[in-house]
């Protein structure tokens, strides 16, 4: 009962509410974790609900040909959601397609920041390691903030750190796959090896998927398909705002450690002795 | 004639790209709009003045759900 008590309190005392715990990118602080992608949402009012349900300050755009004919405005939309926006590069096979739409993004949008997504095959949307370190190396002398989509890879993650990212998101596994967290061994990893944010990006599934992210380390998680193809998008956006705040919590508790063999919870003394059977 | 998102548009000698914008209904202070000629960026503070020529090639881009 003491044990109990003692770790209920340390954890108070150690207390941030998860809403007074806020991450620090490149000199922006936000409250929220939970960044969201953009896509997939079958109406921008639904889009709109899920926003204000996940609680996410940043969310994501992707820059495509114009239709003249579209009904509804998404940068109203996500201007009225008082999000920040954070284009990607999504559909860039190359470096060079990937710098070009990181500038064209910056005339659209106003910011220099920019989710970098180098693709390098098209079943799987794995990024192109070359291709990404060369297009990030381009886009941080350029002056822009540079958030980008990389691979389980802890020494890849390193380099981009070192070329200047100031955050790094790393795959869970492929994106829209919802396969969840496939290495989270390489996903702890990252967390040691790099000292700038670490988002997990990309295979989060449910709302769990969400939650082991945080507890491995990651500082934030960005969700898209998981939240916007679920069947109900704004209840899934409340899970997943739930789920990283639990995960952050659970990372900052300290978990017990994995043990293969019980260990009794309840004390053996003063255990009554009632005679043999 | 350009090519404007991919396919064959008729512009005037010197037209530019605000011009042809205004022609899609674009409106040169619209939010969430870029422009690339020839693969570079055209910044908006260019458009008024940048006339396009023959065979040009014109991406007007702006923002979609994504990511």
């Amino acid at each position: 009962m003491s044990e109990t008590t003692n770790m209920a309190s340390t954890v108070a005392g150690n207390g941030a509410a998860p809403a007074e715990d806020p991450i620090t990118i490149a000199g922006r602080t936000m409250r929220s974790r939970l960044l969201l992608g953009t896509g997939g949402f079958p109406s921008l009012e639904l889009l709109s609900a899920a926003i204000a349900a996940a609680g996410s300050e940043l969310v994501t755009v992707a820059l495509r040909r114009i239709d003249p004919a579209a009904r509804g405005s998404l940068v109203d939309v996500l201007s009225d959601a008082g999000v920040e926006l954070l284009p990607n590069t999504a559909g860039c096979f190359t470096a060079r397609d990937a710098v070009l739409t990181a500038k064209l993004a910056r005339e659209a949008f106003e910011t220099n920041w920019v989710k970098l997504e180098v693709i390098g095959d098209e079943d799987t949307l794995l990024p192109d390691a070359p291709e990404l370190l060369r297009a990030a190396e381009e886009l941080v002398d350029d002056g822009f903030v540079v958030l980008p989509y990389t691979s389980d890879d802890p020494v890849l993650a390193r380099r981009l750190q070192d070329i200047g990212c100031p955050a790094v998101m790393p795959l869970g596994s492929p994106i829209g796959s919802g396969m969840g967290i496939r290495n989270p061994y390489n996903i702890a990893l990252i967390r040691e090896a790099v000292e700038v944010p670490v988002v997990l990006d990309a295979g989060v599934g449910t709302a769990s998927d969400a939650a082991l992210a945080m507890e491995l380390g990651c500082d934030a998680v960005m969700a898209a398909s998981a939240i916007s193809r679920a069947q109900d998008p704004v209840r899934m956006a409340r899970a997943m705002r739930a789920a990283v705040q639990a995960g952050r919590l659970a990372r900052g508790a300290g978990r017990i450690p994995r043990r293969l063999y019980a260990t009794a919870s309840t004390p053996d003394e003063g255990l009554p002795d009632f005679g043999p059977s | 004639m350009i090519v404007l998102n991919g396919e064959s548009f008729d512009v005037h000698p010197g037209e530019t790209v605000t011009a042809v914008l205004d022609r899609l209904g674009v409106s040169p202070h619209a939010r969430g709009v870029a422009v690339a000629v020839d693969g570079e960026v055209v910044p908006r503070a260019c458009w008024e003045l940048f006339a396009l020529a023959e065979d040009a090639r014109v991406e007007v881009l702006t923002a979609m759900q994504g990511g």
